[in-house]
């Protein structure tokens, strides 16, 4: 599914390197974690992959589906199945939430040459998806995430995720800011979406959000790479110890 | 090539188109005094401290640069709406495109046809509201319209008006050089709404002046567009009575240069006034706007919020004062500029301006200018929205705030469309 070999990237602005050799590989069908402390590239990577630009790749590749995809546009990307849940969602004053919805689905579907979504059939699949995510019309007409609650982003960017209906999706951090409702909320929208052809990266600070969306590999990232890879005990291992015992052992 | 000459003369070159002019009855005298107005002031020029930003030569040469037409779609805008039709070609006035002005419920005469009769009521207003607009800023091309204007509507509503009067301003002529000047007169507890749409001459320069009674109300929207070359001045001076409600929008699209002065005078209790723009210009233009709200009555709202799209070079000029008189209590004034600049050749010029005398209060104003969020341009392209799609999103959510200002949900549709169709034939 996604498929990252020896991924260096440093800042375009300034001369600092911050992934230094990535390898990565989804299975379609599984789940991977990735945890680390704070500012070892965990959002990079997730950047990187989607095409926000600021980066610069030095180095290595990532396909996806066997294409190639650091060359592509952000929006070639989400055609081609890519999904980053934000760690930030943004706000969009003046764009309304349904708009943006129906405009990304369809303009997806465009550029991969299939018919766009009929206005009725858009406003039964938006509701009913809406419903599970307990998002409320009010919130669907709202301007995009503007005046959300950290819950409601992020339940937004599972909205999102479960209309695109992406091959590949990143979730960054997206139990941050999550009381335990809003929790199993949005981890039932992605262990919805969870089949064997699509592939999940799931980037948290927390075992709590892998009790919930349970993982198949754990990866350790510090300092720009995977320091190591294991299963979900890993994950468990990170909860009581922290990560220090773990750098000390790859050090 | 104003500035060189001694500024005179080239009020006397204007003047001298008056001359010839016949009897105007009841508005002759007006025009008489207009003209020794402008005589001791003179035309605008570049030293003056309200035209820094924006050259006014091309407005006040003598011949007009012509200008080329666009057969454009425009005519038919609002067209949707139960409206009073009223068409100008070239600022003359056509009665073949009209509607009928006689038997409606508002009172609707032509400018030029009422001019030998004496006495009329818009002689109380013709000039006379651009009079007193003159202190503390100059207006000279207002006044040189008074002086010279040849046509405009003389309107009056005198209760609650249903269809909009709709002023239609086509274009036929490459070099046409038009001035036409309005007097809107809404009596107590009255309403009215006006539109104005079309690019109406290679040059023009329009007055309206409206007068709203206690409790009474006024509703305009503009929109200004598309030929290219044209340029334009206008001014807008209104004077609002107790309760009185004044709410303005201009959309303007294209045009080398537009001069849009808005000038208000709050003069009853508890009056209500908003005026707002959005402009949208690539390359050659150059887009003004120049408002001056004074407060000077007690619990007076004032709202002024002006946003402008520029690019490929695009000059966008905001000049906003709001002027609080010593016995204007609870005076709530709130003015915004912005400008959204999509590249780097095009700039945004600001001056926003608070003079309160009052003690009691609340007045805010701000001004900014920047690119488009790059954080929004990424999550629409994330989400597999293309850039120029995400692009014209995001500029038609920075404009959002002007348009909303106008309180008519389908005539918002109708500005979002028409500028939907700008940013559309604009995409790469
Ligand atoms: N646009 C940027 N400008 C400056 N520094 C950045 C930028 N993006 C990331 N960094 C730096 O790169 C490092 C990794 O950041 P990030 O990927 O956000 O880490 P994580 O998500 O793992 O906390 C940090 O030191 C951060 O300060
Ligand atoms: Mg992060």
């Amino acid at each position: 599914m996604l498929e990252i070999k020896n991924l260096h990237v440093s800042l375009e602005e300034e001369d600092k390197q911050i992934l230094k050799g990535v390898d990565l590989r989804v299975e379609a069908g599984k789940v991977h974690a990735i945890m680390g402390p704070n500012g070892s590239g965990k959002s990079t990577l997730s950047y990187v992959l989607s095409g926000k630009a600021g980066y610069q790749v030095t180095g290595g590749s990532a396909t996806l589906l066997g294409q190639e995809i650091l060359d592509l546009e952000p929006e070639e990307r989400a055609a081609a199945g890519l999904f980053l849940a934000f760690q930030y969602p943004v706000e969009i004053p003046g764009v309304g939430n349904m708009t943006f919805l129906r405009t990304a689905l369809n303009a997806q579907r465009k550029m991969r040459g299939e018919e766009e979504m009929s206005a009725a059939d858009f406003l039964r699949i938006v509701r009913e998806k809406a419903k599970s995510l307990k998002i409320d019309a009010d919130m669907l007409k709202r301007p995009v995430n503007v005046g959300f609650s950290g819950g409601e982003k992020k339940r937004n960017e599972i909205l999102q995720m479960a209309l695109l209906e992406p091959k590949m999706c990143i979730l960054d951090e997206t139990d941050s800011g999550l009381d335990v409702d809003a929790m199993k909320l949005v981890s039932r929208g992605v262990n919805a979406l969870r089949d064997d052809t699509r592939g999940f990266l799931v980037i948290t600070h927390y075992q709590r959000l892998l009790d919930h969306i349970k993982p198949d590999v754990v990866h350790i990232m510090a300092d720009g790479r995977i320091v190591k890879t294991g299963g979900p005990e890993l994950a468990l291992e990170v909860e009581t110890n922290g990560y220090s015992d773990i750098l000390a052992e790859v050090a | 090539m104003g500035f060189v000459e001694p500024k005179n003369s080239l009020v006397d070159l204007w003047l001298n188109r008056a001359e010839s002019l016949t009897e105007h009855g009841w508005s002759e005298q007006h025009r008489l005094n207009a003209q020794a107005r402008l005589q001791s002031m003179g035309l605008p020029n570049r030293r003056d401290e309200y035209w820094k930003y924006t050259r006014p030569d091309r407005l006040i040469e003598s011949t007009v640069p012509s200008a080329v037409t666009l057969s454009s779609e425009d005519q038919s805008l609002f067209s949707n709406f139960e409206q009073i039709k009223i068409v100008f070609i070239d600022g003359v006035f056509s009665p073949e495109m009209s509607d009928n002005l006689e038997g409606q419920d508002v009172s609707i005469e032509l400018l030029s046809q009422t001019k030998a009769k004496d006495g009329h009521w818009a002689s109380d207003m013709y000039g006379q509201l651009e009079a007193t607009g003159q202190s503390p800023v100059a207006r000279p091309l207002a006044t040189l319209n008074t002086a010279l204007a040849e046509e405009g509507v003389l309107v009056h509503a005198k209760g609650a008006t249903l269809k909009p009067v709709h002023l239609v301003y086509l274009r036929q002529n490459e070099s046409s050089d038009v001035m036409l000047h309005h007097v809107v007169k809404v009596d107590s507890g009255a309403s009215l709404s006006l539109l104005e749409s079309g690019p109406a001459g290679a040059r023009s320069n329009f007055v309206l002046e409206t007068d709203i009674g206690a409790a009474g109300s006024f509703r305009h929207v503009r929109i200004q567009g598309r030929d290219h070359q044209r340029l334009a001045a206008t001014h807008h001076f209104a004077r609002l009575h107790q309760e009185s409600i004044f709410k303005s929008f201009t959309l303007t699209a294209n045009g080398a240069l537009t001069r849009n002065e808005c000038v208000i005078e709050l003069l009853g209790d508890d009056g209500i006034a908003h005026v707002a723009g959005a402009c949208v210009g690539d390359g050659d233009f150059v887009h003004d706007d120049t408002v001056f709200v004074t407060h000077d009555a007690v619990g007076c709202e004032s709202r002024q919020v002006f946003k402008k799209v520029l690019r490929n070079g695009a000059t966008g000029v905001f000049q906003g004062k709001i002027l609080v008189k010593q016995d204007a209590q609870k005076t709530d004034g709130y003015q915004i500029s912005q400008s959204l600049l999509l590249d780097e050749d095009s700039q945004f010029l600001a001056k926003p301006e608070l003079e309160i005398y009052a003690d009691d209060v609340a007045c805010s104003h701000g001004s900014t200018s920047g690119a488009v969020d790059e954080d929004a341009l990424f999550y629409l392209r994330s989400r597999g929205v293309p850039k120029a799609m995400a692009t014209d999103m995001l500029t038609l959510s920075f404009l959002a705030e002007a348009v909303n200002e106008i309180d008519d949900d389908q005539l918002i549709e109708c500005v979002v469309e028409w500028l939907e169709g700008w940013l559309a034939r604009r995409r790469t």
